[in-house]
């Protein structure tokens, strides 16, 4: 049987779904078709060490072309896919293609959230998410210029490091109270405002931006009454999934494109992986979309399989990772709902560890310098321990042994 | 040119020449070595570039960081040979220098 794969997306999910089919045996023609005209790559890199021009762009690359073509996969890049007939099985591309399908992977992604605001459609603001973002910004980038970045996430706040560390003069404006207020507490949010500030970054929280004026060579920003001026406005103000397509083909979406645990969508032989794809999550008993290398690589991984007829439930502990200045954040779990905050060490020597519980038990940490508890939290909610706070927060215990059953009462 | 060993859990060896200063994580994905992914992009983050080096070799490698000591818990198949490749840059002292890919990985 000539059975084709057919995948919607070339970035880190798209990508690696290719590669698991094939590791999987499948032995069908594969497509990737991807909108961006370059073979998939990593974005982290974007906005740390790519970003500082440390790293060369081959080295952005999943993998090398030569892959692609000893694999039999065929990449349609800079081509986009116009239309699917979920009856026929069929996708309309807008190189005036058609493309028939027997299995169909959204790895769509996600597209940067555009800032809104009075001024906007006069002035040119940046945005990071794509490689051609980051050349965009390449000449502006310089030692002296002063940049504004909106918005206090990972990606603003990664590039406000790297700018910092590069000679720009640099403002973050945070429309939450705290930094990463998404993703994390208050009390490792502040501690990262306080290592950018002491960098030097004019940090801003409850801060939105109410308008932008300005001429060709700068934009000057209204926050609270007071103007800002800018050679170069970086907006990082969140993602929104790329469903429309999927919407189109009257796939159910609610955040995100709806997928079982084996990756399956509401329609038969469509799949959906990565940014894109909201999961029922088995360790959350709940339902999530997440956004991060981790999820887009384990999903794909399990879209292969159920693509090949071996079915792997999906059941991952998300984890995620930030580097800026000489830190190191790595955080495992979700931290949504917890009761209760640890913390393991002092956050003034950059340092420090925040387990995150909900009655009595582990959902989450923040690791920041600190991969051994980062690894400890893993196995704690993989094995379902209930560790007490007093032994997470006490030092004279090897990070390690947090996580070994025999010093813990395991749930029953 | 360096030149680097690979040897697969099925004992199939892949010998690459390799420029002094690459990772050995980079040039193992570039060079499609089986059983090493490098799903981090070689920050010492995932553990899914875990080799086991030959044990010839063992005092010739740089010590080991503190995080990829703890990343390397997350490896399946730890064992005093265990390293993470993206942590290990291919150096004159290194020529001649076989890992091996641990059977987890593939």
């Amino acid at each position: 049987m000539n059975e084709t794969v057919v995948i919607i997306g070339g970035g880190q999910a798209g990508a690696q779904t290719a590669v698991s089919l094939r590791k999987e045996g499948f032995s069908g023609a594969i497509t990737l078709v991807c909108e961006e005209p370059v073979l998939p790559y990593q974005r982290p890199p974007l906005s740390k060490t790519y970003l500082a021009g440390e790293l060369p762009k081959e080295r952005l690359f999943i993998k090398p072309a030569a892959f692609y073509e000893k694999a039999k996969i065929d990449l349609l890049l800079g081509v986009r896919v116009n239309a699917i007939d979920t009856q026929q099985q069929r996708l309309a591309l807008d190189n005036h293609q058609s493309l028939p399908y027997s299995h169909l992977v959204f790895a769509t992604g996600g597209r940067v959230r555009p800032l809104h605001c009075p001024g906007i459609e006069h002035h040119h603001v940046h945005y990071l998410r794509t490689l051609a973002d980051v050349d965009a910004m390449h000449d502006k980038f310089k030692p002296g210029k002063r940049l504004v970045i909106i918005g206090g996430g990972y990606v603003g706040l990664e590039t406000a490091a790297v700018a910092v560390k590069h000679g720009l003069e640099v403002s973050v404006l945070v429309a939450r109270p705290t930094a990463l207020g998404r993703v994390t507490s208050k009390v490792v949010g502040q501690f990262f405002e306080q290592v950018h500030r002491s960098a030097g970054v004019n940090l801003q929280s409850n801060t939105d931006v109410e308008c932008l004026q300005g001429n060709n060579e700068e934009v000057v920003l209204t926050t609270r009454g007071a103007l800002l001026s800018a050679d170069l406005v970086v907006v990082g103000i969140g993602l929104l999934p790329n469903v429309e397509l999927a919407e189109s083909a009257d796939i159910l979406c609610e955040d995100g494109i709806n997928t079982d645990q084996y990756g399956r969508t509401s329609i038969a032989n469509i799949y959906a992986a990565g940014d894109c794809a909201n999961h029922p999550n088995a360790i959350y008993k709940r339902r999530m979309r997440l956004q991060s290398v981790q999820n887009a690589i384990d999903q794909a991984k399990t879209v292969a399989a159920s693509i090949c007829g071996k079915n792997k439930p999906y059941i991952q502990i998300p984890w995620f990772w930030s580097d800026q200045y000489d830190l190191k954040l790595q955080t495992a779990g979700v931290n949504t709902g917890y009761d209760e905050i640890v913390l393991r060490g002092d956050p003034e020597t950059r340092s420090f560890a925040a387990f995150y519980l909900r009655a009595g038990r582990l959902l989450a940490v923040d690791a920041i310098n600190r991969p051994a508890e980062f690894v400890a939290a893993r196995n704690i909610i993989n094995k379902n321990l209930v560790v007490s706070a007093a032994r997470l927060s006490d030092e004279s215990i090897a990070a390690k042994a947090l996580a070994s059953p025999q010093d813990t009462t395991s749930p029953t | 040119m360096i030149k680097v060993t690979y040897i697969d859990h099925a004992g199939t060896a892949r010998e690459i020449e390799v420029e002094e200063g690459v990772d050995l994580m980079d040039v193992a994905v570039d060079n499609l070595v089986p059983g090493i992914d490098g799903d981090c992009g070689g920050v010492a983050a995932c553990a899914t570039c875990h080799v086991h080096v030959d044990p010839a070799w063992q005092d010739k490698l740089p010590p080991m960081g503190e995080e990829e000591d703890a990343m390397l818990e997350l490896a399946d198949d730890r064992n005093e040979n265990s390293r993470l490749a993206c942590q290990l840059k291919a150096s004159p002292e290194l020529d001649g220098l076989i890992l091996h890919t641990p059977i987890g990985q593939h």
